[in-house]
């Protein structure tokens, strides 16, 4: 008997009311993603991305069909328990690093843990993580001090300092050099690989999106099938 | 837990500290309001306790006022020949009647009878100069030579006069302007009038025994307060119009630490749009995110009701060198957790809107604010 996937998408649907204007931003989206996978999603600007993500991330309710994200459903639970599984379940990383830029680095991964109401402690097994990153040194310092390599590895440490189930990446490497980029792309490499940390990441690079084991291309809502 | 809170704490204080300006400024704001009502309620205070020391120094064991009067304040004069009568009472010692008359709206002279005055109250202690010799002069108490800059010699104007002052006395003795009491009785048309009449007795714990005589003789409509009834009548509370002025300067501390509030947190809302979608998108709740706006906010009333203590102090001693002949004010220390709940009080009020466009404020619209 195999795993059940940890995400599972039916016919997702999510129209957003721009004024008076409808925009189907998902038009019956099928995915199923396993546990332990790395997966790239590309495709056209406004093929809905982004709106998948903040959708499995539970930042917005989707509009109709069926998800199942880690034993969540989707279309039935509060704003709450979406609250919940933000803070439990999934780590976002965003293309703008999005750090607070009044705490250090370290505060900025335990703020995390805080408001997860866990301790505000790094125990040995998130240092080793922290080496992984190359960030150890460079935790009292604030982000403006920071490169931005170096800050979005904070941002991953922090997407992932309550081990989510599932790390959603929305173009981590779009405002990188390639150096950095590809310092990012191998440690989120190495993360799935060690940790088999599930991992979901949007590029519009065929570089990045190669370091993946599984492809999906969107376009106007909806998965693209495989050629 | 107690590191739990330390985290969020420094967020808050790096948040204060991210705009120092405003920080700055909106404390000083609310601490503005804060010294408002704690000189308000000071002065009220302190010229209370002013009136009563120098209501004390007199040395009289009661008071008689005319009826229908209150132990503060100016309120109508009386026919002097109720003086040899209550002279003449059993027990009384010592009769001496002043008359008051007001020359400005906080200020009076006192016209006084000095012989039978300074058998009272022992004599004037002059710092400078020497008793009345003449009819154009007047004699001064400390503070108001300080607030006028006046010395033996200086001529102050008072009722269209030209009046030389002969002598600065100690402060603490019934009044801060005192000619003789025949003079005053002439110059304001209140020939044959009294307002106050001290009395001292042989035997001061006879006091109440010898009120209820007087009344008895002939004095029932009169106010006659012990010296101990007359001090406690001096307080604020017995003022209606203090009780209103405060009431009025606490409801004005209270728009104002909304208003200032309001705008600090409002621009510090718009101005975190982003960081509130990152909170957000970490999974903080509602509450969460309106708790660290209600954290700065109470830090920011913290401060500046700190600052309104000190610049309380700072009110007074401008008093103390500038108008020391006309305002006392008491430091209030009572005052200080009520005019800081005040303060708190509207700053929360104020955080109340911004914190709730904060807490629905959309995560995503804000993550791709730019
Ligand atoms: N909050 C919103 N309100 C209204 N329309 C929205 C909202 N968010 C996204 N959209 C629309 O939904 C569609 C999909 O947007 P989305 O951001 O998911 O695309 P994307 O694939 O991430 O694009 P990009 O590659 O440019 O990031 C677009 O037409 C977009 O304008
Ligand atoms: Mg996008």
């Amino acid at each position: 008997m195999t795993e059940a996937p940890i995400i599972s998408a039916r016919d997702l649907r999510k129209v957003y009311r721009a004024g008076d204007v409808d925009v189907h931003a998902l038009r019956g989206l099928d995915l199923d993603i396993s546990r332990g996978e790395f997966v790239s999603i590309i495709g056209p600007s406004g093929s809905g991305k982004s709106t998948l993500f903040h959708i499995l991330g539970g930042l917005t309710p989707p509009t109709s069909g069926s998800l199942h994200v880690a034993g969540y459903d989707l279309l039935k639970i509060s704003e709450a328990e979406r609250t919940k599984l933000r803070k439990t379940t999934v780590g976002f990383v965003f293309q703008k690093y999005n750090l607070l830029p009044t705490l250090t680095a370290r505060d900025n991964i335990l703020i995390a843990r805080d408001i997860a109401g866990k301790s505000v402690e790094l125990d040995g097994e998130f240092n080793a993580l922290l080496d992984l990153l190359g960030i150890r040194s460079r935790l009292t310092h604030k982000p403006r001090a920071l490169s931005g390599g170096e800050q979005q590895r904070v941002a991953i440490a922090r997407a992932l300092v309550n081990h989510p189930a599932i790390l959603l990446a929305d173009e981590p490497t779009g405002n990188l050099d390639t150096e950095n980029s590809t310092a990012v792309l191998g440690l989120l490499s190495d993360l799935n690989r060690r940790l088999g940390q599930t991992i979901l990441m949007i590029t519009h690079n065929a570089e990045a999106a190669a370091y993946a084991h599984r492809l999906i291309s969107m376009r106007d809502g909806r998965i693209v099938p495989n050629a | 837990m107690c590191a739990f809170h330390l985290l969020i704490n420094k967020l808050v204080i790096e948040n204060l500290k991210h705009r120092p300006v405003r920080t700055l400024l909106s404390a000083l704001a609310v601490g503005v309001q804060v010294t408002m009502i704690l000189t308000l309620v000071g002065i009220s205070k302190g010229m209370l306790e002013d009136q009563a020391v120098r209501a004390k120094g007199v040395g009289a064991d009661l008071s008689i006022r005319p009826p229908g009067s209150s132990a503060i304040g100016l309120s109508g004069n009386f026919d002097e020949r109720i003086l040899p009568f209550v002279q003449k009472q059993p027990h009384v010692a010592l009769a001496t009647g002043v008359l008051i008359a007001p020359t400005g709206p906080i200020t009076s002279i006192t016209g006084v009878d000095f012989p039978t005055f300074s058998r009272m109250s022992g004599r004037f202690r002059f710092l400078e100069g020497r008793p009345i010799e003449h009819t154009d002069e007047v004699i001064v108490d400390e503070y108001y030579a300080k607030e006028h800059q006046l010395h033996p010699g200086s001529t102050v104007k008072i009722f269209n006069r030209e009046w030389k002052v002969c002598g600065v006395f100690e402060q603490g003795k019934l009044a801060r302007i005192i000619i003789p009491l025949d003079i005053l009785q002439k110059l304001t048309a209140n020939t044959g009038k009294l307002s106050i009449i001290w009395v001292k007795l042989d035997d001061p714990s006879r006091t109440n025994e010898v009120i209820a005589e007087l009344r008895r003789a002939g004095l029932a409509e009169y106010q006659i307060w012990s010296m101990a009834d007359l001090i406690s009548q001096m307080s604020p509370n017995n003022i209606p119009v203090l009780k209103t002025f405060t009431a009025v300067v606490i409801g004005l501390g209270v728009v104002i630490g909304f208003l200032v509030v309001f705008l600090s947190m409002y621009t510090a809302v718009l101005e975190r749009t982003r960081e509130i979608g990152v909170l957000k998108a970490l999974g903080a709740t509602p509450a969460y995110i309106v708790g660290i706006l209600l954290r700065e906010t109470a830090l920011l009333a913290i401060f500046g009701t700190i600052a309104g203590i000190i610049l309380s102090f700072g009110s007074r001693w401008l008093i103390e060198t500038l108008v020391p002949g006309s305002l006392t004010q008491a430091i209030v220390p009572d005052w200080w957790p009520i005019a800081g709940l005040i303060a708190m009080g509207g700053s929360l009020l104020g955080a109340a809107y911004p914190g709730l466009k904060a807490a629905r404020q959309d995560a995503i619209e804000a993550l791709s604010y730019d």
